[in-house]
């Protein structure tokens, strides 16, 4: 290879101009680097966008090709945002959300603090409980249904094992209020390993030497968890929920194999009733109306959250 | 990894911990279990009532999974030449016969392909830009990166119809380079936030010093950085392979003979009269086990964490 | 209509096509949904692949995506699918935005004829609009919603007693709804060889059709009818009839006090897999379960009974029509070789092979044959279902009506909200809105 040749010459060379001359500018290196990223995400998902965004005004229906395309205006937004209806699945969207971060944030964390103690055969336990993420979600719709079924499910048996509740006198997936619940069980079940890991990146960043200092200054185990442990992590967390808050805000496949957005309409989530809307119905004009109608929801509420994302990481 | 620190936790407290993890991973792999269980099951087992904890274990799952089979009329079964091996002896026990292989191995051989494909292009380009937002002043990179960011909060559906009829009309429908393409769009936001995070954390003065020393950015990046990030490619990596090993969504839509992955096939295993669940689980285990693998492969520098070893601020 | 015109002016051509050269040998390839019958399907066109020369792939896609991915393909003008076995539902749409080949003329020139086929199929599967000679497809798969229950539970003598005993009638197989629900709850929470055993498995699914394939099979015997007969899209004094509303309440009855408990999202599969796995004395399900419980190690030979969906209160007696028709695809650039496939599949010795592999054919001449009442313990059951069906809306709109009623009718009778007069009501609201968008009322 060339390169002892290139670090003799380099050795020779002030570093300063050598970099100007044979390598590209920063700035140019810059663009380099991001250009390709950034034209993908042109291509795949922002010119489908401006598609939707174009047809979210219109009364386009993809089954109906010899229809006319009519302009309605904000017709379409009127109609959805006007209708009790998605208020309604918006706030099972934020039920669904809000608990599975919750949970997955408590169990995550305290899994990750509990593993960095470092105990004997801590990366394999690691290993073994990162497996329900690495399925897929259409098997783990299928098979959690199994699962809840209260006659050849297992569920309904280990509570019965474990509590005495009789198996068949309780339906998780069926009407009562427990299917809220079940379908954030098993979105916690699988993603917990997720901010587990991203949190157990952020605790194996903190260097010893912060602990030793304040070992030194004889702070309390307590105090340094609240004063070096968390906040540390923080921004690894933050992250974790992030993108498990995105995920989950447009999450349909799981919970359609699940429960079909039923009891009713108690497990609908807003991403299901769109899904609803444009291939079911082929509403394409409200369905598209719709999708933004999400999309800029997302948006707004993750540039708040990154603005505070940014701030701590800053700290 | 110093022999003795004073951070280092005491035993009873890595025993205490160790017990609570434990507990922890065996309720949670019990439903995982249960699917492993289920492909060993004959096809009454599987739905028994009450679930059969015990039962005698068979590999007709296994064998329904990768054959196609016929049944054969009564008046046949006496003409027929006796099973050539285990597997025919199976599917003869069940009144049928093997007629050919399933696809299961194409649609596993598909998911290779895209999946890891995909994941090797999203780590490329996903390093790429989070090095320039780690290193370079970019304009306005806040808003590129949140820009980045912001094409994952598109629920999928309300892009299908677009990204199909344009699939379509640029011939990437069902090729595994469309998938490819679609898979590493997805995973790019994840790559370049998680990739700039680990970029962020490693000491600027390691490239500092290499430039002096006469190192060209490209030397810079790709000498110093990147075995230093490798601990963060490699987690983000398994999370992309998980993301585009496992979706569903786009591949029903965009897939059909030549580039269908094994998630949209999977539920299409039909038994006699009904979902044949040791099959289907059979071909969920196995599908299981590349990623597993990759994690286990990779499972050092996802859990090695950063070293801040030289540099101390 | 124009559409119409000139789709059977290309069928015309193709034929002659047909006629004049045997084609050369193409790839078709066939789109269904991966179900027990399209096991068979691939089977059976071996003979085809043997005779033409052709050769068949097959596209099959899971129940739950069937439709969105399917009509997606069609919607889009795709060339994906030769040839298209569609549900019945779609036949409205598809022959109005020419998604499909009429085949009026292919059919003449053939001599294939629609009278040979059973009547409630051709309305079903092929016609647009419906009882007009406009023909979009060929009657590929017969399927109605009938029940099967366990005739080996049913004749236990000490079962068989005390239910005599209860009712002061015997224990038979069930000929009106009234005497099904006497029979469920006979045996709902009943021991039988130390399980506790429920009385029915009936639709319940959310997602897509489910809940609305089994109230409508109930509701029609009831005396539920979708329109007034002389003024089309009038439904007010139908959809709710006091009928209706009895039928409704009657299935939530069933649901309440009948049902294995947690069953409130039961489709095809997890009604195959309640009944298989000897949980329920009954079974709501469509015919083409039937010839895999046969076969079964826990409820086959001659476990299972058959028969047909009971009467209503008036004596009416209705069954909801499944099944589908094939279609050739419009955009399909092998349409002639498509066409020689439902030629071929057409002929009375394929139909009967068809039936022998587990299809149910529509096909006079196989199910008229005198032997076919005794070739399968269910044929019998199957023919007289096949005289009663009524199918749900086949309008292009039929999707969104479908999504009302499934709303609906899971809202009343799974999670108890309302009555079944607020519920049948506001079905005729929601289905009133579809049907003035259209510009139809």
């Amino acid at each position: 290879m060339s390169e002892s040749a290139i670090d003799r010459v380099a050795a020779a060379t002030p570093a300063g101009i050598a970099r100007r001359v044979r390598g590209l500018s920063d700035r140019a290196i810059a663009w380099l680097f991001v250009a390709p990223a950034i034209f993908l995400l042109l291509a795949v998902n922002i010119f489908p966008l401006i598609w939707t965004i174009r047809l979210s005004f219109t009364n386009y229906a993809a089954n109906r090709p010899n229809r006319a395309v009519e302009w309605v205006g904000l017709r379409n937004y009127q109609r959805i945002l006007t209708d009790a209806d998605t208020w309604a699945n918006m706030q099972t969207t934020a039920h669904f959300l809000v608990w599975t971060l919750f949970f997955q944030v408590l169990i995550g964390f305290t899994l990750a603090w509990l593993i960095n103690r470092k105990f004997r055969g801590n990366d394999l336990v690691t290993t073994l409980i990162v497996m329900p993420m690495m399925l897929s979600p259409a098997v783990v719709g299928n098979f959690w249904t199994f699962l809840y079924q209260p006659q050849i499910g297992l569920i309904n048996y280990a509570v019965e094992f474990v509590t005495g509740i009789p198996a068949s006198s309780f339906s998780m997936l069926g009407p009562g209020g427990w299917a809220r619940w079940a379908i954030v069980i098993v979105d916690t079940w699988m993603w917990t390993p997720f901010v587990m890991l991203i949190c157990l990146a952020g605790l194996r960043s903190i260097p010893d030497y912060i602990y030793e200092a304040a070992e030194i200054d004889r702070a309390s185990k307590w105090r340094q968890f609240w004063t070096i442990t968390i906040p540390m992590v923080l921004p690894f967390l933050m992250l974790a929920v992030l993108f498990r808050g995105i995920e989950n805000f447009k999450m349909f496949d799981l919970v359609v194999l699940l429960t079909g957005g039923g009891p009713g309409d108690e497990t609908l989530l807003a991403s299901i009733d769109l899904k609803r809307e444009a291939f079911e119905k082929w509403r394409t004009g409200h369905s598209s109306a719709y999708a933004i109608i999400l999309f800029v929801t997302v948006f707004g509420l993750a540039s708040i959250y990154v603005k505070a994302l940014n701030k701590v990481k800053e700290r | 990894m110093s022999g003795y620190s004073i951070t280092e936790p005491s035993a009873g407290q890595k025993w205490f911990a160790g017990t609570l993890v434990a507990i922890y991973a065996l309720v949670t792999l019990l439903p995982l279990a249960w699917i492993v269980a289920t492909s060993f099951k004959s096809p009454a087992d599987s739905i028994a009532y009450p679930p059969k904890v015990i039962f005698d274990p068979t590999v007709e799952g296994y064998v329904n999974l990768f054959t196609t089979r016929t049944r054969i009329p009564a008046d046949q079964v006496d003409s027929l030449p006796p099973p050539a091996n285990f597997a025919e002896q199976i599917v003869r026990d069940q009144g049928m016969m093997i007629t050919g292989p399933s696809r299961y191995g194409a649609r596993f051989l598909n998911s290779v392909i895209i999946g890891f494909g995909s994941t090797f292009l999203s780590i490329f380009l996903g390093t790429l830009a989070a090095y320039a937002f780690s290193r370079f002043r970019v304009p306005l990179k806040d808003d590129l990166m949140f820009f980045i960011l912001s094409t994952r909060m598109m629920p999928p559906i309300a892009v299908a119809i677009p990204i199909f009829l344009m699939f379509r009309s640029l011939g990437l429908s069902d090729t595994h380079l469309g998938m490819i393409l679609l898979y590493t769009a997805v995973n790019i936001s994840l790559a370049v936030w998680l990739l700039k995070g680990f970029i962020d954390e490693i000491p600027r003065e390691y490239e500092e010093a290499a430039l002096i020393d006469g190192y060209t950015r490209f030397q810079a990046f790709y000498k110093v950085v990147l075995p230093q990030a490798a601990t963060g490619i490699a987690s983000t990596a398994i999370f992309c392979l998980i993301f585009a090993w496992n979706e569903y969504a786009f591949a029903v839509l965009l897939t059909s003979g030549v580039a269908q992955t094994a998630p949209p096939f999977i539920p299409t295993i039909i038994g006699v009269g009904g979902q044949d669940w040791p099959a289907v689980a059979a071909g969920a285990t196995l599908f299981l086990i590349p990623v597993v693998v990759f994690t286990v492969l990779l499972r050092k520098h996802l859990l090695r964490g950063i070293t801040f070893g030289a540099v101390r601020k | 209509m124009k559409r119409a015109h000139m789709a059977s002016v290309a069928a015309i051509s193709l034929t002659a096509a047909l006629a004049s050269n045997a084609a050369q040998a193409e790839n078709l390839t066939l789109c269904w949904a991966a179900w027990d019958p399209a096991n068979a399907l691939v089977e059976l066109s071996k003979d085809f692949e043997k005779q033409s020369g052709h050769k068949m792939s097959f596209e099959f896609v899971p129940w739950p995506n069937f439709a969105d991915r399917m009509l997606n393909e069609l919607n889009s003008g795709g060339k994906l699918c030769d040839l298209m076995i569609g549900d019945s539902q779609w036949i409205g749409g598809s022959a109005e935005n020419g998604h499909y080949v009429k085949l009026n003329d292919f059919f003449d020139a053939n001599g294939i004829k629609m009278s040979d086929f059973v009547p409630a199929t051709v309305t079903g599967y092929s016609e647009w609009p419906k009882n007009t000679p406009n023909y979009w497809a060929l009657p590929a798969f017969g399927d109605v919603v009938g029940w099967t229950y366990r005739k080996d539970w049913f004749a236990r003598p000490e079962i068989q007693s005390e239910f005599k005993a209860k009712y002061g009638r015997d224990l038979v197989a069930p000929q009106t709804f009234a005497e099904l629900k006497d029979i469920a709850e006979f045996f709902q929470g009943r021991e039988i060889d130390g399980k506790t055993v429920y009385g029915a498995s009936i639709y319940t699914e959310r997602g897509s059709e489910g809940i609305t394939m089994g109230v409508m099979d109930v509701l029609y015997s009831f005396g539920f009818k979708y329109e007034n007969p002389d003024k089309p899209y009038d439904m007010a004094g139908f959809v709710n009839s006091a009928g209706a509303v009895a039928g409704l309440e009657f299935y939530k009855s069933l649901y309440d006090c009948c049902v294995a408990p947690g069953t409130s999202n039961t489709y095809m599969g997890e009604g195959i897999d309640a009944y298989k796995s000897g949980q329920v004395a009954m079974q709501m399900n469509f015919a083409f379960t039937w010839p895999g419980f046969e076969v079964d190690p826990n409820v086959g030979g001659g476990k299972t009974g058959y028969l047909v969906n009971p009467a209503g209160p008036g004596g009416e007696r209705f069954a909801q029509l499944g099944g589908q028709g094939i279609s050739v695809v419009a955009y399909s650039e092998k349409q002639a070789a498509a066409l020689e496939y439902i030629k071929w599949f057409a002929q009375p010795d394929v139909q009967a092979k068809w039936w022998s592999m587990g299809g149910f054919s529509c096909l006079r001449a196989v199910v008229e044959d005198p032997s076919f009442p005794t070739s399968q313990p269910y044929a019998q059951t199957f023919l007289d279902s096949m005289a009663v069906v009524k199918d749900f809306w086949a309008e292009p709109s039929y999707a969104t009506l479908l999504q009302a009623s499934q709303k609906r009718f899971h809202d009343y009778v799974v999670a108890g909200n309302g009555t079944a007069q607020e519920a049948l009501d506001g079905l005729i609201a929601d289905w009133s809105e579809v049907f003035e968008d259209d510009g139809k009322m």
